[in-house]
């Protein structure tokens, strides 16, 4: 999940019969499946918790292209060149039109992006672990990519409309980032020693960072109960993290790879896999910002921000100076 | 913190001569921007055959409060409907 640990302000779930008249009506609209528009009211809690989990999603998708934008020069091939060049480019658009669900709810990007680059606003904990190898390439597109779209298939019927409809556009694109990365793990899966080896060595290093994307389990998520009344979030972490366990398995099977969990076991009664325990401490750490790669994304963001300012500012003062002398010219004509 | 650029709504007529239709919004610094950025953002997969932008200010719209007295004068008329009319059978296809 690219949202991890939202907060909801939220006191725990109120009954019907506890809210206020206005509250009420909301709610009713929400369990009628009506979609919420940025006009309509709605509770402060819900505003803010969405501005936190759109920002987030969309912080995720622009430090999500760090990773990657790291083999981009060398990439094996041409073809694998350009591929890789659109993926990271379907994300820095990903990023921009979450910024903008996240603005209909009167929050500028600006705002969001200074959220980030003071350490104040969380992105998904998976981007903080690096890019050894090209294999690495082809584990966050099979992994990384595919535990996404597992979370963010169910966010398409969230109940705020432009969250709703900006996932819908996403989900479209998403997929062909999945297939790239499986395509990338089958080709050095099929190759010599060294490349099967090198495959085997990024699921490793990927798999269990994937499965925290989930966020924390059902048990510790005091944020969820809320999200799912308001139909912020449809499944529960868990749920995510155990069908993206089981679609995943037989997908490393299949071309010849070994998932790195010695507990991992079919469980026939309950139709799904057993799993071993994930390591929770390296989870909340990470998100703390003592991962592998926190310092190294956010100051890479923060350069970003601050070596494109000249740009920025010198477009605005371009059109400002534009439509000023267009001013200029139609006072002339009249 | 410098000025912030303004915000934009994007609209895409499709490959399928249908109008132009809503597909988000986007920050740029002017209209010539807007529809690169549009072009870049919105039709990275070949979605559309034409580009419109205008600034989110200039957009005038209905409140959800006016959503009562707005629309409801409509639902009372059925007959405007082809489904009100009774046509017999025998009369064929209309």
């Amino acid at each position: 999940m690219y949202a991890q640990l939202v907060k909801t302000d939220g006191h725990g779930v109120k009954s019907l019969d506890e809210m206020d008249p206005q509250e009420r009506a909301f709610q009713e609209r929400i369990d009628d499946n009506q979609k919420i528009e940025p006009k309509d009211w709605m509770p402060e809690g819900y505003r803010k918790t969405l501005i936190r989990q759109i920002s987030q999603h969309a912080h995720s998708e622009i430090v999500g292209q760090l990773p990657e934008g790291n083999w981009i020069t060398r990439a094996p091939t041409l073809e694998r060149k350009a591929i890789l060049l659109a993926k990271v480019q379907d994300e820095a658009g990903h990023g921009l039109y979450l910024y903008c669900a996240a603005e209909t709810l009167g929050v500028s990007r600006d705002e969001l992006l200074a959220q980030l680059h003071a350490g104040k606003a969380k992105y998904s904990s998976i981007f903080n672990y690096p890019t050894l190898t090209w294999a690495d390439i082809g584990a966050i597109g099979w992994l990384v990519d595919g535990a996404a779209i597992m979370n963010q298939v169910p966010l398409q019927r969230c109940s705020f409309g432009p969250y709703s409809r900006a996932m819908i556009r996403i989900c479209k694109e998403e997929s062909f980032h999945q297939r790239q990365g499986y395509d990338i793990m089958m080709k050095l899966s099929a190759g010599t020693e060294a490349q099967k080896a090198m495959a085997q060595d990024a699921l490793n290093r990927w798999w269990w960072p994937s499965l925290m994307m989930f966020g924390p389990s059902d048990a510790d998520s005091v944020h969820s109960a809320q999200s799912m009344a308001w139909k912020i979030k449809q499944n529960t972490n868990d749920e995510l993290r155990q069908k993206f366990v089981d679609q995943t398995v037989p997908q490393a099977e299949f071309i010849g790879l070994t998932v790195p969990d010695p507990d991992l076991m079919w469980n026939e009664e309950k139709g799904g896999h057993d799993f071993g325990e994930i390591d929770w401490a390296e989870f909340y750490e990470v998100l703390k910002g003592n991962g592998p790669c926190n310092a190294e994304r956010m100051a890479a963001r923060v350069k970003a921000w601050e070596d494109g300012a000249w740009v920025r500012d010198g477009l605005n003062a371009y059109a400002e100076k534009a439509a000023a002398r267009k001013t200029v010219t139609q006072t002339a004509a009249e | 913190m410098s000025k912030e650029w303004p915000l934009w709504e994007v609209f895409i007529r499709g490959q399928h001569g249908l109008a132009h239709r809503h597909v988000g919004s986007l920050h740029a610094p002017d209209a010539e921007m807007a529809v690169h950025h549009a072009r870049d953002v919105y039709t990275r997969r070949n979605e559309g055959v034409s580009i419109w932008v205008v600034q989110a200010k200039d957009i005038t719209a209905s409140a959800p409060g006016d959503k009562g007295p707005l629309f409801e004068p409509s639902n009372s008329k059925v007959y405007r409907h082809p489904t009100f009319y009774d046509i017999p059978e025998d009369v064929g296809h209309m």
